[in-house]
């Protein structure tokens, strides 16, 4: 694999007591290209992509963009950073400002970074919103007078402005119905291509990722209990959370609706996280030995045979296929 | 207990109604749902079957009938008899429905206690609650803000069942929650009505939600129904070009490939290690 656009390597992230990242790491090459970072509230995902962005500082690890540090990075080449990579939150209403008219706020960014002057940066507003579908009228508004879907489109017009190679895209659509959702996703998609973005998609949903991104890590308690090429970790999952996961999306056709794994109860305490694997307390297959042995981020098979054969997929340049679960190869079988 | 609802129109001022239902039934113990997206009048119609359209500026007409007996233009006093005894309601911030200052036990015993219940039989009626909800009664002992939003929202449906309803209005209650917290309260959900013959008018954007747990559903396009039926049969062929649309926006997971397990092998019915 070429120099990834970002790296992260053993991250950790902590608030006082609570591990909220622990070891974390990933690779995201240069656009276009998706990766999405899956799990439940308190998994940490949120807190990674803030990380990256050096909006948090880690307690340990390090963040790679360009191969350069970003947590040493100091003036030109931090706001240089600042400017290559942009955020996408969940509430649009918490990122724009309720007295700020559209194009205004769109305008900004370009103005902060002194990209451009006013009557330019009022141009390119205009430009922007027409770009992620917005009337370019709907500048003079303020964000009450927009529908959520449009206020999502306006973060996103912002977050473009100032032509960024890396966008982390916070849950963006789970304060949307299902048709504003679609017609984001959309637009992600659209953007991708004429932009080659390369962006982190976090959420919850296994549902919107398959389209988007090409790979997926899935997160549990602050780590990545399995990674890989989306359409293999979702056609055969092998860790028994990355199963549940992907049977709680809700499916129409109830061919399609896979006896459902109910995950009972509460992902643990980040404080006091339980010994062996992280996700025993709550993992249907758990064994004695997941109770006391910490199984490790490791390869697994390819499409077929067991582990040992994914030598192929490396070779390519594709993403391994990772997976830490003692009993990884009957989730597989099975 | 069957909710009957239309003519209903509910409006603001001289504006046209944002509400206008010909017809919705809901059966004794039947799932209905109410789908559309936001803006469709869907919330609307929850506030006039509770009675509290008038809270928000709203001019209700016509007609909604719990067992036959009327609903629309009951004096509030009577009404407050219905709202929670017969008719309860969460929604889709189940934050919102506990005051933060007050340990959630206290809120809901308050509730009970208002509806003519002592403070004995209220707790013992909230144990019932929280066992079917699979929730621990220490939760009780909690403020709202230490527990998770599914934790909270089984919490608002545990006081349902206290309450003996017997029609449950469910506005979005999943939609802020993660998919495997969703998956868990409809599960829940199903086997209330089960258990409790609860009525359940389940109101989503999310059709594949709505196939997962209704009987029927609706469909609701600018305050007008535009297709209502059997959810199999409306969701598998659709007559109205808006369900369609509906559909067509729910995220597809791609298919499984060969070998993917139907189920985890040996899953325990159970929580492990019982209730939380």
């Amino acid at each position: 694999m070429s120099l990834p656009l970002l790296e992260v390597s053993d991250l950790a992230v902590r608030f006082g007591p609570v591990r909220a990242v622990d070891g974390l790491s990933l690779r995201l090459p240069a656009g276009p290209f998706g990766l999405a970072l899956v799990g439940e509230s308190g998994s940490g995902k949120t807190t990674t992509g803030r990380a990256v962005l050096r909006l948090i500082r880690p307690a340990g690890g390090a963040v790679r963009f360009d191969g350069a540090d970003v947590m040493r990075l100091r003036g030109g080449a931090l706001r240089a950073f600042r400017r290559a990579a942009q955020i996408v939150f969940q509430d649009p209403d918490g990122s724009l400002d309720p007295r700020m008219r559209i194009g205004n706020a769109v305008a900004e960014p370009l103005l902060a970074h002194r990209l451009a002057p006013r009557a330019l940066a009022r141009e390119r507003a205009a430009e922007l919103l027409g770009e992620v579908g917005l009337e370019p009228a709907l500048a003079g508004r303020y964000p009450h007078q927009l529908s959520g879907g449009q206020r999502q489109r306006v973060a996103i017009a912002r977050a473009l402005s100032v032509e960024p190679r890396l966008l982390v895209l916070d849950e963006p659509t789970s304060a949307l119905d299902v048709r504003a959702q679609a017609r984001i996703l959309e637009l992600v998609g659209r953007l991708r291509k004429e932009r080659r973005l390369a962006y982190l998609l976090i959420t919850h949903n296994f549902g919107i990722v398959s389209e988007l991104c090409e790979q997926t890590a899935v997160l549990y308690l602050g780590r990545v209990v399995e990674s890989g090429p989306t359409g293999e970790l979702l056609g055969r999952p092998a860790h028994p959370y990355t199963v549940a996961l992907r049977s709680a999306v809700p499916e129409i056709d109830p061919q399609q609706r896979r006896s459902r794994v109910i995950l009972h109860g509460e992902p643990p305490d980040a404080t006091n996280p339980p010994p062996g694997c992280v996700f025993h307390p709550r993992c249907p297959l758990a064994i004695e030995r997941c109770r006391v042995e910490v199984p490790v981020l490791r390869q697994v098979g390819g499409p077929v045979g067991p582990a040992g054969s994914a030598g192929a997929a490396e070779s390519a340049g594709l993403a391994d296929r990772l997976v830490a679960c003692h009993r990884a190869e009957e989730v597989l079988a099975s | 207990m069957s909710l009957d609802i239309g003519p209903l129109r509910v409006r603001f001022g001289d504006r046209p109604g944002v509400v206008n239902i010909e017809n919705l039934t809901i059966a004794d113990g039947e799932i209905v749902g109410l789908a559309g997206e936001s803006g469709s009048g869907k919330s609307m119609t929850t506030l006039a079957v509770l009675g509290l359209a008038r809270t928000v500026g709203a001019t209700v007409e016509g007609s909604i009938r719990l067992n036959g007996r009327e609903l629309v233009g009951l004096p509030e006093r009577d009404m407050r008899q219905v709202r929670g005894r017969r008719i309860a309601a969460i929604f889709q911030s189940p934050a919102m429905a506990f005051n933060p200052v007050f340990r959630v036990g206290s809120v809901a015993s308050r509730a009970l206690r208002l509806h003519g219940l002592t403070g004995t039989e209220a707790a013992d009626r909230m144990a019932i609650g929280m066992r079917q909800m699979l929730l621990s009664a220490d939760l009780l002992r909690r403020y709202p803000g230490q527990l998770s939003g599914g934790q909270l929202q089984r919490v608002a449906i545990a006081l349902a069942i206290a309450l003996r309803a017997q029609v449950l209005l469910a506005d979005e209650p999943t939609s802020a929650l993660d998919v495997t917290v969703q998956a868990e309260v409809l599960d829940l959900l199903r086997g209330l009505r089960a258990t409790e013959g609860m009525s359940v008018l389940f109101i989503s954007h999310d059709l594949a939600v709505v196939a997962e747990l209704c009987d029927r559903v609706a469909v609701m396009r600018a305050g007008v129904i535009v297709e209502q039926g059997e959810a199999a049969q409306v969701l598998a062929a659709p007559t109205d070009p808006y369900t369609s649309d509906l559909l067509a926006a729910v995220p597809a997971l791609p298919p499984a490939l060969p070998g993917l397990p139907p189920a985890l092998p040996g899953l325990p019915p159970a929580p492990p290690g019982g209730l939380q």
